[in-house]
């Protein structure tokens, strides 16, 4: 691997139409680490974090121009199947959205379509495990994914992702429908979760950002105005929008 | 109506009267012929009401008369028994069995090919011209005449694969006639998942006949079971395109193998009601109820599918 | 951790099956243009061999319809005429019964009495043709006859009530959806200016829904004009140019049902008029269902 990156991006424009979201991004991410993406609503932040695990081949007016590597390889652009790809770049969305099955089904459903040889027992334990919602659900496996409450259905989506051992982890606006504890207890297994894989999240909320951390990248207009350690970032910006947006200014 | 709410504004107020003080509403530049107006208003929903009225009425006026004609000949001679010229000795049975095998056939060819067409136009088909114009062509399909469709099955079925006039043929043809009803309620049900089950499965590497196949249609199956169920309610009832492809209306046996001959229930209650003889309308409001109860049984059904689907989804 | 050894590497298998199953299903879609194809042929085919015997302009113009005894006449106007004053006597019945309905269900009934009076429409939509022959037989004819003694025992009065009846449904379903579909702000805004509900209804509602109760108008029509047994039954099967409703006549659908019912042999000149009949017939409902959806989908975007 020639790159410290597991997943780069080379003067990355996004475009719906004829509308350009996303504007000359080069950006990497770093191993094992938690990146955030920020920026106000409508920056293209979802949108690039969406063409990570090519999400945004489900919507017919989507192009783009530019390179998206991962381990060196051009997504795009490769022999790669892209439902093998999407293996390797689980994906957390917004709302929490199990399927409408039991909660084994929710974890061992896509492991099973895509070939998983091992015990899938055990994978439903330790990717519960892992999401820290083992405690909770392991006297329930057979009941529906869909009768467990809000935060609780976040973290089945984050076993279900881990249950397919990727080595991404890409997360939407994980906590945005979330109450204030079950967006804490998010929060905690993100930290815990960064040790083993590498963690992109869009986030509204800069308080989150600064919390769970390590880089952040703020985009604004579509352009990527800075990115940096997150420490670094919200105590001496260097552009006087991320000062403005960091500040409360405007977003 | 009520003396309460009779209005205290003159009906035509002159320019010259004057403004009792300002607390009244009066404003001399308007009329606002407020008696008039709730008269039209009362005739108006009168008018209304009483469209719905005769809707209903009409209803049960014919609920009624067709009790009170057939009851009478529904017993069991009627029911295990094949047709006669004699009314006291005539009898349903081949009927009933004939719709069965006909019913049979369309549910299997229709529900195949409808929800097949519909998840592929939904779920897999790439969103181009090419499927909007199958869409058109599809609701297009679904306004031509009944009778058009058994001129198809008369010339494709009957002759050129050679079925004859078989219950084969019959059911063809009939689930070339609800196939198009079948894809558009499926296409609606499907149009009612949400795209997060799609995006989660994947999310998680699926394909997308995968996610279809174990998340989207179970989802959808509610609408779809009661789309099929509607639509099998129609072709049950379904004549005309049966007499185009030549169901016999005097059938004295059940039918035993697809290509056997065949009578159904609504060509037996053509035929009977199309008899000048009194007794012959009778036992056609016995065959009508039968028919109903049929129809009565699918749309049952169908509602409680429909029920139990508003509960899951909350 | 990524531990490639548990995970099946081929995806050959998958790729297969995929696009077996995708073709299987776009086969299922092909036969929906399969059956459009097939009912286009069949139709122009047998009619062509109809048409080298009998001139276009004999069967479009001629007003004598005597196609199954010697001397034979094969002029379409008669079976168009019945259908057209059955399909018109039709919406007479049905359209102010219909629009009342849909204004009653979308605009004064209480969602109580909604969910009452649809079910019985649905049930009303759900009953089969050959059903309302019956009916138009045994109740609206005697009914008809108790009024006047001159209405004939098969007269188009009673085919066209019944087939108002039967088409009642789809103007009141269509008409609620889309007056139930006009904003809510339209209404206040004229509750606003001192309206009374009737003057809302029938100057901004109605008018607002217009496209879509034309929709309905129109396929309301092209179904009546499809319908074939409850006219089979009520109607009869004299073919004439009559302007009387309580004389019998033919429609186009009543003569292919009667062809059909016959034993006539395949290739003679009476099978091949039917299906003449039935372009006819075929032509006339396509060009009205088309004119509805295009109606349908212009009123769709404009609330978008």
């Amino acid at each position: 691997m020639s790159s410290e990156y597991v997943l780069e991006t080379k003067d990355l424009s996004l475009s719906y139409g004829d509308n350009q979201v996303v504007n000359n991004v080069s950006v990497g991410f770093k191993e094992k680490a938690v990146t955030a993406l920020i920026g106000p609503s409508g920056c293209g932040k979802s949108t690039l974090l969406r063409t990570f695990n090519r999400m945004n081949d489900f919507i017919d007016v989507f192009s783009h121009s530019g390179e998206v590597l991962f381990r060196g390889k051009d997504i795009y652009n490769s022999p790669l199947d892209v439902t093998d790809f999407r293996r390797n770049v689980g994906m957390v969305f917004q709302k929490p959205n199990p399927f409408s099955s039991s909660i084994k089904k929710n974890i061992t459903w896509g492991p099973k379509i895509n070939g998983y040889q091992g015990d899938f027992d055990e994978l439903v334990e330790t990717s519960l495990k892992k999401a820290s919602l083992w405690n909770e659900v392991k006297d329930k496996l057979n009941s529906s994914g869909l009768d467990l409450s809000g935060g609780q259905q976040q973290r089945l989506c984050i076993a279900r992702a881990i249950a397919m051992d990727p080595s991404v982890i890409l997360m939407d606006e994980p906590c945005s429908a979330l109450d204030p504890q079950s967006t804490a207890a998010i929060e905690k297994l993100i930290t815990e979760l960064q040790e083993n894989y590498t963690i992109i999240i869009v986030t509204h909320n800069m308080q989150q950002a600064a919390r769970i951390s390590e880089d952040t990248a703020f985009m604004y207009e579509g352009d990527l105005v800075e990115v940096g350690e997150t420490s670094q970032l919200f105590s001496s910006p260097e552009h006087k929008l991320t000062q403005d947006y960091i500040g409360g200014r405007f977003g | 109506m009520s003396q309460a709410s009779s209005p205290t504004v003159p009906v035509v107020a002159s320019k010259n009267q004057k403004n009792r003080g300002g607390e009244t509403l009066e404003n001399p530049k308007f009329i606002p012929n407020h008696s008039g107006r709730r008269m039209r208003e009362y005739a108006f929903r009168a008018v209304i009401v009483s469209a719905t009225l005769a809707a209903l009425f009409i209803l049960i006026v014919l609920t009624v008369n067709v009790f009170k004609q057939g009851l009478p000949w529904l017993d069991q001679q009627f029911l295990t028994s094949f047709p006669s010229r004699f009314p006291e000795r005539a009898g349903i049975k081949s009927a009933i069995w004939g719709s069965v095998w006909l019913g049979g056939f369309t549910l299997l060819f229709s529900v195949f090919f409808g929800v097949g067409a519909a998840l592929y136009l939904e779920e897999l088909a790439p969103k181009n011209r090419i499927n909007r114009i199958l869409e058109v062509n599809i609701s297009t399909l679904a306004g031509v005449p009944s009778i058009i469709y058994g001129m198809l099955g008369l010339t494709l079925f009957v002759r050129i694969m050679a079925f004859e006039r078989s219950v084969l043929a019959g059911g063809l043809t009939l689930s070339l006639l609800i196939m198009p009803v079948i894809i558009i309620a499926t296409r609606e049900a499907l149009k009612c998942v949400p795209d997060d089950i799609r995006l989660g499965a994947a999310a998680l590497g699926a394909t997308k006949w995968q996610a279809v196949r174990d998340h989207v249609l179970p989802a959808a199956m509610p609408g779809v079971l009661t789309g099929i169920i509607l639509a099998m309610a129609r072709a049950v009832g379904e004549a005309a395109p049966l007499i185009m492809i030549g169901a016999l209306s005097y059938v004295a046996f059940v039918p035993e193998s697809a290509f056997d001959a065949f009578t159904a229930l609504p060509i037996q209650i053509f035929n009977w009601t199309s008899r000048p003889k009194e007794e012959f309308h009778a036992l056609a409001a016995a065959g009508i109820i039968v028919l109903l109860g049929f129809l009565l049984v699918c749309n049952s059904i169908a509602i409680l599918l429909r029920l139990k689907w508003k509960d899951h989804r909350r | 951790m990524q531990n490639q050894a548990l995970w099946s590497g081929s995806r050959k298998f998958q790729k297969l099956k995929e696009s077996v199953v995708t073709r299987i299903l776009l086969f299922c879609a092909g036969v929906s243009v399969l059956t459009t194809v097939g009912i286009n042929l069949i139709l122009f085919l047998e009619s062509f061999w109809f048409f080298k015997e009998i001139s276009v302009s004999e069967f479009l113009l001629s007003t004598n319809w005597a196609p199954l005894f010697e001397p034979r006449h094969f002029g379409v106007i008669p079976l168009v005429t019945g259908t057209l004053s059955v399909a018109f006597g039709a919406l007479f019945v049905a359209l102010p019964m219909g629009l009342g309905i849909a204004v009653f269900l979308s605009e004064y009934a209480s969602p109580k009495l909604r969910a009452v009076v649809k079910p019985m429409l649905e049930i009303l939509a759900g009953i089969p043709s050959v059903v309302y022959g019956y009916f138009a037989l045994t109740t609206i004819t005697p009914f008809l006859r108790s009024i006047s003694e001159s209405v004939e025992v098969f007269n188009a009065a009673s085919a066209a009530i019944v087939v108002g009846i039967m088409v009642l449904p789809t103007i009141a379903s269509i008409c609620d959806d889309t007056m139930t579909a006009v904003p809510k702000s339209l209404r206040e805004g004229a509750f606003a200016l001192g309206a009374k509900k009737f003057e809302v209804v029938s100057q901004v509602v109605v008018p607002a829904a217009l496209s879509g109760i034309l929709a309905s108008f129109i396929l309301a029509f092209s179904r009546a004009i499809g319908e074939t047994m409850a006219v089979t039954l009520a109607a009869g099967a004299t073919p004439q140019v009559t302007l009387n409703p309580f004389e019998g006549i033919q429609t186009m659908t009543a003569y292919i049902a009667q062809v059909s019912m016959g034993d006539t042999p395949h290739g003679s000149i009476e099978y091949q008029s039917i299906f003449a009949v039935g372009l006819l017939l075929f032509l006339m409902t396509l060009v009205m269902n088309l004119m509805s959806q295009y109606i349908v989908k212009r009123f769709a975007r404009r609330y978008e």
